[in-house]
């Protein structure tokens, strides 16, 4: 079984959960013998993790002809994948894209990020797609996320193999329920050229149904998973210089997460528990907001900032908290909870986030019901019963949600598509 | 006969190192000093010496005719006695000369005259001690950090003892007055005012290397003249402004060390004198008492205080930073003591403004939420210290008796022993009567 897989990010570089997920997905199914997956994505920066399926660079593929040395091509893409692989693929141009800004192999340059001209290297990822379907053998096509449906749907015309999407999000929970028309109409088209629509949830799954006027019967819910913690992170140190209690919000700072709720409890818990200290770690546009909301609520010598976390900073905050909480106002799953739980740390999750549906030993509340989490957050930090009761049963719950399941569940789906 | 009264300030703030969030509770150590010592290197090189060499040439050529007053906050003065001795030795000369008059202000140049009475006095006091130990004079005449005055600062600094004081001549306080007079402040007449010529004082600080300024370049004898065309009724011109003026706001090349040091000879021409800020509060009679009911400053174009305080994030920041005040003013310990005063610094805040989006000026950080951030982790490790020697479940007043009485126990202890031997002696006498 070979798989075609289009994705934004890929660890170690992420930016989101989208590259967690999708490290994580690959790794699970990968356990499968005869799994074989080439995964995309815009720019590859060489370190990534090739052992269980092979990367292609976007930006290593030619869409204009150029008449280059083997040697050269070496030099340039040799770190990245199979010098041979781009001769192949240079046979497979379609059309002539001189009109496009390409660099000296005949390549479109990608940023691999989330740029302002976003749309435009969407649509630039769809063309380099084309060459790729139309140079490898391969059963079934797998997008991850609205970025890369388009590729995918291309790749599906050209190859007329089975096109799997993946929802990770829908601009539902990016937006609060204001979408942005143009993104939503990617979704919608990627969703109604889907054979089959995957979903992270059963609260992604309603959405995709009701908001996108899917068939229920062509969505599925596979549930994220966590990949165990590495020995060299779980001895990480608690490196705390306080003995206060720690809460801690970790995750980009926007209007999804819903931050301004965990900044409204931490003030309430405040006037009670005043031996706590509250982190709010990440970055994004609403920052600066909530540094404001925490000066005008008087507690900013207790509410610290980090800015943005990456790789084993994560999980060094993890250790330093005795509390984790996500109040998502929307979250079609949210990994983060269970990697706070597998660090050992109690975590509070809202209601309207899909990791909910898996969770039993999380405490759940709505995110607008502020009084609800600061209750919960004072009872874990008070009562040492109770935080320890999450904490063990918290461990023992997460360390059974495999990416392994994950897998198995994704390749049933890709058999009934296949002997349809 | 037409006097200037020239003024210049010194100020260097204890800059913070980048201190995460992490760091409180391990690491007590709050400066960069690299930066710190960079930044008043590249300055003392630029500015502070060249310039003390140039008034030490102008007060010797004029035959002691040119004089001037300076203000060293205490954070400037101990970096100089680290970093730039030599900037001090500069300024010992051109005390020497007797023409040279130094003025008092806050320590930290701190913000606590707009809310902290009691802290502001002290650090008066202890920048009088410091300015004294250093350069053996007494300053008699006040400026505020920043030149920030209202009339509750006035009352505070009349009963220090002060009987003259700089400040801003603002255009919403002054109206259709002159500044080029000396006024009284409304609520305690016994303090005279001397106000900040605004055009004159921003002629040379902010226009003089602009070219795109119509009156570009500037030369002494222009500046002079129009110094002189003013009416003939207006005594004193007050010329406030940064010592870093010379040579580090505007470069050497720009010509103003040549400028200030034509000054004198235009001036000799003209028949303008220079006066230092004490002998103008004794030669001249004010013709006005102004009132200020909100604090106004030397900043910015509305000249009030919102470049420091003007936004929540500023004010959180000051409220807990004073929060801490009584506590602190009971321990003894040195370093908690000199970090307060660090800490206090009017510039922590002024990185914290959001008044001009986009401009770094002075900020050492990217953007205020960032300087923001970082002065609160670094508040919080200090309250957690503060707390550490005397913790918040004791009251302040329960505190301060507890101290007295460990303060006083030694006396208390040499009463009650004269008492017990007074009682033993007499017990002896009584014993030995009835023997």
């Amino acid at each position: 079984m070979k798989a075609l897989m289009y994705g934004w990010e890929f660890p170690p570089h992420i930016l989101g959960g989208l590259g967690t997920a999708s490290f994580g997905l690959t790794r699970g199914m990968a356990l499968q013998p005869d799994m074989d997956i080439t995964f995309v994505i815009p720019k590859p920066w060489g370190d990534e993790d090739q052992s269980f399926l092979k990367i292609v660079g976007a930006c290593n593929v030619p869409t204009v002809w150029r008449d280059v040395h083997w040697d050269y091509v070496k030099s340039r893409v040799g770190r990245y994948m199979d010098p041979q692989k781009y001769y192949d693929y240079r046979d497979h141009i379609y059309a002539d894209f001189n009109y496009l800004h390409v660099n000296d192999l005949g390549c479109v340059e990608f940023s691999g990020r989330y740029p302002d001209n976003l749309l435009e290297e969407i649509n630039n990822y769809s063309i380099v797609a084309g060459v790729i379907a139309r140079t490898g053998y391969f059963d079934i096509i797998h997008a991850h996320d609205w970025l890369t449906y388009p590729a995918g749907i291309h790749s599906k015309k050209v190859s007329g193999k089975p096109l799997v999407i993946h929802v990770h999000a829908t601009d539902y929970d990016r937006s609060r329920g204001k979408v942005n028309p143009e993104v939503y109409g990617i979704e919608k088209n990627g969703m109604d050229y889907a054979d089959h629509i995957i979903t992270v949830s059963n609260l992604t799954r309603q959405t995709v149904i009701e908001k996108y006027h899917q068939h229920p019967s062509k969505v599925t819910t596979v549930h994220n998973a966590v990949e165990p913690l590495s020995p060299e992170i779980l001895a990480i140190p608690d490196r705390r210089g306080v003995k206060d209690k720690i809460i801690t919000f970790l995750g980009r700072i926007t209007m999804q997460k819903g931050p301004e709720y965990f900044v409204e409890a931490a003030a309430k818990v405040l006037s009670k528990a005043p031996h706590a200290r509250f982190v709010m770690a990440g970055s994004g546009d609403k920052m600066n907001d909530m540094i404001r909301l925490a000066a005008s609520r008087n507690i900013s010598d207790r509410f610290h900032f980090t800015g943005f976390m990456k790789g084993k900073q994560v999980y060094e905050v993890f250790k330093a908290s005795d509390v984790y909480v996500m109040p998502s106002v929307s979250e079609p799953f949210g990994i983060s909870p269970l990697e706070a739980m597998q660090c050992g740390v109690p975590s509070i999750i809202s209601k309207q986030s899909g990791c909910a549906e898996i969770l039993d030993y999380a405490v759940k509340v709505d995110y607008w019901d502020i009084e609800a989490m600061a209750d919960a957050m004072y009872s874990i930090i008070t009562y040492p019963a109770m935080h320890n009761f999450l904490q063990e049963e918290g461990k023992k719950e997460v360390d059974n949600i495999k990416w392994e399941y994950a897998g198995q569940k994704v390749r049933r789906i890709y058999d009934q598509l296949i002997n349809r | 006969m037409k006097t200037i009264c020239f003024y210049f300030q010194i100020h260097q703030p204890f800059r913070l190192k980048r201190y995460r969030f992490f760091d409180i509770g391990c690491g007590h150590y709050y400066y960069d000093d690299f930066q710190n010592e960079e930044i008043i290197r590249r300055i003392a090189e630029r500015c502070y010496i060249p310039a003390n060499r140039l008034f030490l040439e102008m007060i010797k050529e004029s035959g002691g005719r040119f004089k001037a007053a300076l203000s060293i906050s205490g954070t400037a003065l101990e970096q100089m006695e680290v970093y730039t001795p030599e900037v001090l030795d500069g300024i010992m000369e051109l005390v020497k000369t007797g023409n040279i008059e130094f003025l008092s202000e806050t320590y930290a140049h701190s913000l606590a005259s707009l809310g902290n009475e009691d802290e502001f006095k002290k650090q008066v006091q202890l920048h009088k001690e410091k300015v004294y130990a250093l350069f053996g004079v007494e300053p008699k005449v006040f400026r505020n950090t920043e030149l920030i005055y209202s009339d509750e600062i006035s009352d505070i600094v009349y009963d220090l003892g002060y009987h003259g004081m700089l400040t801003e001549g603002a255009k919403h306080v002054l109206g259709w007055k002159s500044p080029n007079y000396l006024y009284t402040s409304a609520s305690k007449p016994g303090l005279k005012l001397l106000l900040k010529n605004d055009r004159f004082s921003e002629d040379l600080s902010m226009r003089f290397n602009n070219y795109s300024w119509s009156e570009y370049p500037l030369t002494a004898d222009k500046y002079m003249s129009w110094i002189a065309s003013t009416p003939e009724e207006e005594q004193v011109i007050n010329l406030f402004m940064n010592y870093d003026v010379l040579g580090s706001f505007h470069p050497a090349e720009s010509g103003i060390f040549d400028f200030f040091r034509a000054l004198p000879r235009f001036a000799a021409e003209k028949g303008i004198g220079f006066s230092l800020p004490s002998d103008a509060f004794k030669k001249l009679k004010p013709v006005d008492a102004i009132s200020v009911p909100f604090p106004m400053s030397w900043v910015d174009e509305e000249k009030d205080c919102s470049s420091w305080l003007g936004n929540v994030l500023q004010q959180e920041a000051f409220e807990k930073i004073n929060g801490i005040s009584n506590r602190v003013h009971l321990i003894q310990d040195g370093r908690i003591q000199q970090d307060w005063l660090y800490l206090q610094s009017s510039d922590h805040f002024y990185y914290m403004n959001t008044k001009h989006p986009g401009e770094k000026g002075f900020s050492p950080y990217d953007n205020p939420y960032e300087a923001f951030n970082n002065y609160m982790n670094v508040l919080s490790d200090f309250i957690f210290r503060v707390e550490a020697e005397y913790p918040t479940s004791i009251e302040d007043e329960e505190l301060n008796s507890l101290l007295t009485t460990i303060n006083n126990q030694n006396e208390k202890i040499e009463a009650l022993e004269k008492e017990i031997q007074k009682l033993k002696k007499r017990t002896t006498k009584k014993e030995t009567v009835y023997k």
